[in-house]
């Protein structure tokens, strides 16, 4: 220890502090922050260009899919747009087979009333035709019945005992 | 947390390895400075006395940059650093005066002499008043560029030269080219692995620059130790204990409200508890800065210490084994050593940068509970 105190030389230990001092300050200007700054920006510039990389990666990846369903969703419309026009199409057809349909049964509505029409006029026209017939013949036989009075007589008799009857 | 657990372990069992051999070393080192304390290292360097020495002449800091040293002219092949005294005034000289400590140096008036590796005032003889083997003169404040600072210096130099050149080379484009792209990982790493777990997401940053000068200062003054060039800065308890302060400093005056409460008024105990703990809390405050110091400068002073040990193997044991035998022993050991002394390098660089992110961590952290 004697020997250690004895080796302590003052000067050397301000020389030191000195030279210490003096080298801290110079390498922190011109050596450490310049060299630090540029090893952070070097990181961060390698970080970030990873960072970008993945995201471009992401974003490749994002716009494949976007495509794939623009794709389908493409591919969705297509189909229904062929399944509106062979609906329409089959609407259409129906449509005028319906209309066809009622067209002809208006027709025929139309002729069954003519014939109604035409029927009854005609049966109209025979029954005053029988009516007069009728007439016709009725005159002629009451002509023949009340020729005589006998048979007159008779008639009115028979007519009497009918009602007698009755 | 695991990972911190494994990394305690072994650190402990650095710190036993390495106190048992510093104590052991250090009474030798005494022991042989008595022998040797009255005559100049002249000669070859052959015996244990004059290896001991010489290492603890090398853990010392010195105010001359010595390569070699011709042992039979006693002739050093080095340059000399310049030596800056306050003492009454600016005190400018080259160390080249004082001839390795064999001559007393003059400045304005003013008398001084280098004693193992210290400067003392003297008179004009170069007089030292000894106590024990401590002279007791009057120690100037020495400012010198001494070995150390100039490591420091050399160090300080390296980190803006690399780090500055890493920090343009981002201008060029985001990867970093050549000895940056070394670097960067390393930064990355004292950022990612030490401060981010330990101070946390929000608050790390602005301690950043503190723990990154911090980390590569040891580490590359810790290597530099194992260069030939012979430096021993980190193993230097000025050099430690300033770099324990400056971590005791920051966390101090980062630190919230909960953890000057948790230091003297605990939450959650009862009153009497509380006040048994403050002083407890207070201490362990303290030797928090205090086992950073150690730490640091017991691993590489006892790491400096073992090399040039085992290299010096070579000379003591030529007597016993042959010359082929030591020096094949010397080389496998102290190479198996200079390996583990790597790892230790950035280890002690890696547990003070850790540790001084953990205490700032506990300072600005911000509890949910209690």
């Amino acid at each position: 220890m004697e020997t250690l105190l004895n080796d302590f030389s003052p000067g050397l230990f301000v020389m030191q502090s000195v030279i210490l001092l003096i080298l801290i300050l110079l390498m922190r200007k011109f050596a450490w922050k310049p060299i630090l700054n540029a090893l952070q920006e070097r990181e961060e510039g390698i970080e970030s260009a990873i960072n970008m990389a993945e995201e471009a990666r992401k974003e490749i990846a994002e716009l494949k899919s976007a495509n794939e369903n623009l794709l389908k969703e493409a591919r969705a419309e297509r189909d229904n747009i062929v399944k509106d026009a062979k609906e329409t199409a089959n609407r259409m057809v129906e449509d005028a087979k319906a209309n066809a349909k009622i067209e002809a049964e208006k027709v025929m509505a139309g002729a069954r009333h003519a014939i109604e029409v035409e029927k009854a006029a005609a049966i109209s026209e025979l029954k005053l035709h029988v009516a007069s017939l009728s007439i016709e013949i009725a005159e002629k036989i009451v002509r023949t019945e009340l020729a005589s009075d006998d048979k007159q007589k008779a008639l009115a008799s028979k007519l009497a005992e009918d009602i007698n009857l009755n | 947390m695991k990972k911190i657990k494994q990394n305690f372990g072994l650190l402990l069992g650095f710190i036993c390895l390495i106190f048992s051999t510093y104590s052991f070393a250090n009474t030798e080192v005494k022991h042989a400075a008595k022998h040797d304390a009255t005559h100049e290292e002249k000669g070859p360097v052959n015996t244990p006395e004059k290896i001991n020495a010489y290492i603890k002449h090398h853990l010392q800091d010195a105010h001359s940059f010595v390569l070699y040293t011709d042992g039979a002219t006693g002739k050093h092949i080095g340059f000399d650093l310049p030596v800056i005294l306050l003492d009454n005034g600016l005190h400018v000289f080259s160390a080249a005066k004082f001839h390795h400590g064999e001559a007393v140096a003059e400045s304005k008036g003013s008398f001084y002499k280098l004693h193992h590796g210290k400067i003392y005032k003297t008179n004009k003889e170069g007089h030292l008043r000894m106590h024990g083997e401590h002279p007791l003169n009057y120690k100037p404040l020495d400012l010198s560029i001494t070995k150390s600072v100039l490591g420091m210096l050399l160090t300080g130099l390296l980190m803006v030269l690399f780090f500055g050149g890493l920090a343009k080379s981002y201008k060029r484009g985001p990867i970093p080219t050549g000895l940056g792209r070394a670097l960067e990982p390393l930064v990355i790493y004292v950022r990612d692995e030490i401060a981010r777990p330990n101070i946390g997401e929000k608050k790390h940053k602005k301690f950043m620059p503190y723990l990154l000068t911090v980390f590569f200062f040891i580490w590359i003054l810790n290597l530099l130790g194992l260069t030939p060039l012979g430096f021993n800065v980190t193993g230097n308890i000025a050099v430690t204990l300033c770099l324990a302060l400056f971590t005791f400093i920051i966390v101090q005056f980062s630190a919230n409200k909960e953890y000057w409460g948790h230091i003297f008024w605990m939450p959650g105990v009862p009153v009497p508890m509380k006040i048994i703990l403050a002083p407890i809390e207070v201490l362990g405050m303290l030797t928090k800065p205090f086992s950073l110091t150690i730490r640091l400068f017991a691993n590489i002073t006892a790491g400096h210490f073992v090399l040039m040990s085992l290299i010096a193997l070579m000379i003591t044991m030529k007597v016993a084994f042959g010359p082929v035998a030591s020096t094949g022993m010397s080389l496998l050991l102290s190479t198996f050593i200079m390996l583990i002394e790597l790892l230790v390098a950035f280890l002690q660089a890696f547990i003070f940068t850790m540790l001084s992110s953990l205490f700032i961590g506990m300072a600005v952290v911000e509890h949910d509970h209690h």
